[in-house]
């Protein structure tokens, strides 16, 4: 359709009827809420109990220790992340623009020092335990690397059991991964990584990021189908309705080459920026602005009207 | 219906009562001009205005007000309450569920308004401001599902942020900050959205309702001899 701006008719040059937009309103707004009370009686609304730190160290210590060892050897999702965190990835790359280096490291994140040694610092410890954070500062990088390299081997071997794990040249790691567990299962570990702010918490970007480097949120969340490959964007728990507006954004990371890209997120959001915008001046853009003619749903819409005017005529 | 449909003039806009000088009597001017009150709340409509279609108009807006009231009770209670009270949850109910409704309405109106060629006849500026209500309600739906202090929101931040970190907007805005999104939720994004559905609604006000476009051969579809016509503007292109 073209949009003839300047030469549209007057509404009311179709002739008018009458009409109380006030009555309209109320009775429109009073349908709503009886429609919404119903609903909300009827299905209520979800509400999982959010995944401690606690609850993961006590259910799956030896997910926690595995996940402690990936802050502690650098190996974590956190630690190789990137911008907004550090330096040690580039970020995602849209054509030429890495947008997100441009952004720069405005949260950075040690995960040795935040998720390791500073919760241990935080504490009172046994001699032994203080002995071995000496230890680990005192060494050099690649004694460290060693001693982690050589208990994330023994740890595999162990199945993952940390209890398992067989005697070897691991230094101080296993008895700080050990004290960090006993933290994380006393519920004081989410305290000190909160308390790393300051005094008043509002900010959970360390604890989050802690428990999503380990696998049982995630694991959780594809029992929930909350999963990228499940649409989970546009999921809810329970199967309750969840924001089915984002299957338009979901729906490229079900396909190549956004689901197999090591830039999928940019891309999705690249190609969501140009159907957005398309969207929006959907108006100015010839062939899309003519859709609605090609597709005549508007003859169902005014048919009353196209009725009379062929009746007139 | 059809014997209460008269050939009408548009409304006459009401003059300005006293007329002053400066800045207030020229603003004032402008908006009796722009805006006069027969368009702002009119008694009558045009005649084509005669589908359901058209109920998802104010659908959306009240729905939009019922998210706006069950959100104000939760946020003054406070942000833990529908966790640990019976009421509560029955409030945080009603919000989903008006969401969920304001959602489908306003995503219904605006596919309706896609096949209507809503945009024709100055209308350009009324689509793109449903459009960014559309979004900016959307984005604002996120910041609630971030709010919620349980494993959605947690699932939720830890996803939306690599996203927002691919395009460096997650370097200001983390979804893992819990304050920062509790005030996008409650305070920035509702106050953005509101303003866009009031621009969004006195521009529909302003120029009316779009009238059905010609068919093509069909001149006299395009509304009375006296209007301002021109069935090769009007006409859809079969």
């Amino acid at each position: 359709m073209r949009r003839g701006a300047s030469t549209e008719p007057d509404p009311y040059s179709f002739g008018s009827r009458p009409y109380d937009l006030v009555k309209e309103f109320v009775i429109a707004l009073v349908a709503v809420i009886v429609l919404t009370v119903v609903l909300a009686a009827a299905f209520s609304s979800p509400d999982v109990k959010p995944m401690t730190i606690a609850s993961w160290a006590t259910s799956d210590p030896g997910d926690f220790t595995a996940t402690a060892l990936t802050e502690l050897d650098g190996s974590s999702a956190t630690a190789g992340y990137g911008p907004p965190y550090n330096s040690a990835a580039p970020g995602q790359q849209l054509g030429p623009l890495h947008i997100a280096r441009m952004a720069g490291v405005t949260h950075p994140i040690d995960t040795v020092d935040a998720f390791v040694l500073k919760p241990l610092d935080s504490v009172p410890q046994s001699p032994d335990v203080t002995a071995a954070i000496t230890a680990w500062k005192a060494a050099g990088a690649d004694q460290q690397a060693a001693w982690t390299s050589a208990y994330s081997d023994a740890l595999d071997k162990a199945g993952g059991d940390p209890a398992k794990v067989a005697p070897g040249a691991y230094g101080p790691v296993p008895l700080m991964l050990a004290q960090l567990l006993n933290q994380a299962q006393a519920g004081s570990l989410e305290g000190q990584l909160m308390s790393e702010n300051g005094f008043y918490h509002s900010d959970y970007t360390l604890p989050l990021m802690f428990l999503a480097d380990g696998s049982d949120m995630a694991a959780e969340a594809q029992t929930q189908h909350l999963a990228g490959t499940q649409w989970g964007m546009m999921n809810e728990v329970n199967n309750f309705p969840g924001q089915p507006w984002l299957a338009p954004y979901t729906f490229w990371y079900q396909i190549s080459p956004y689901k197999t890209s090591g830039n999928g997120d940019v891309l999705v959001w690249g190609t969501m920026g140009l159907v957005g915008a398309a969207l929006l001046f959907l108006p100015f853009i010839p062939g899309l602005r003519s859709i609605p003619r090609v597709v005549p749903v508007y003859r169902l819409i005014w048919r009353e009207h196209y009725r009379r005017q062929a009746a007139k005529t | 219906m059809t014997d209460l449909i008269e050939q009408t003039s548009p409304p006459e806009p009401m003059p300005d009562p006293e007329p002053a000088g400066g800045w207030t009597g020229a603003l004032r001017r402008r908006i009796f001009e722009t805006l006069p009150p027969e368009k702002l709340l009119p008694d009558t409509q045009p005649a084509y205005v005669a589908s359901w279609i058209y109920v998802f108009g104010v659908l959306s807006l009240t729905a939009f007000l019922t998210v706006v009231g069950t959100g104000t009770v939760l946020a003054l209670k406070g942000a833990a309450w529908w966790h640990v009270s019976g009421t509560g949850h029955f409030v945080n109910s009603l919000h989903l569920w008006s969401v969920e409704l304001f959602m489908t309405f306003m995503s219904v109106h605006l596919i309706a308004k896609f096949f209507m060629a809503a945009w024709r006849g100055k209308r350009a500026m009324t689509w793109i401001t449903g459009v960014l209500a559309l979004g900016v309600s959307a984005f604002t739906a996120l910041t609630g599902y971030l709010i919620q202090q349980n494993f959605d929101s947690q699932w939720i931040a830890t996803q939306a942020k690599d996203g927002l970190n691919s395009i460096g907007v997650g370097a200001y805005f983390n979804t893992m900050d819990y304050g920062q999104m509790l005030i996008w939720h409650v305070a920035l994004l509702p106050l953005v959205a509101s303003v866009i559905v009031i621009w969004h609604i006195l521009l529909v006000r302003r120029r009316g309702v779009v009238p059905p476009p010609a068919l093509r051969g069909d001149a006299s579809a395009s509304g009375s001899a006296s209007a301002p016509a021109s069935a090769s503007a009007q006409e859809v292109e079969a």
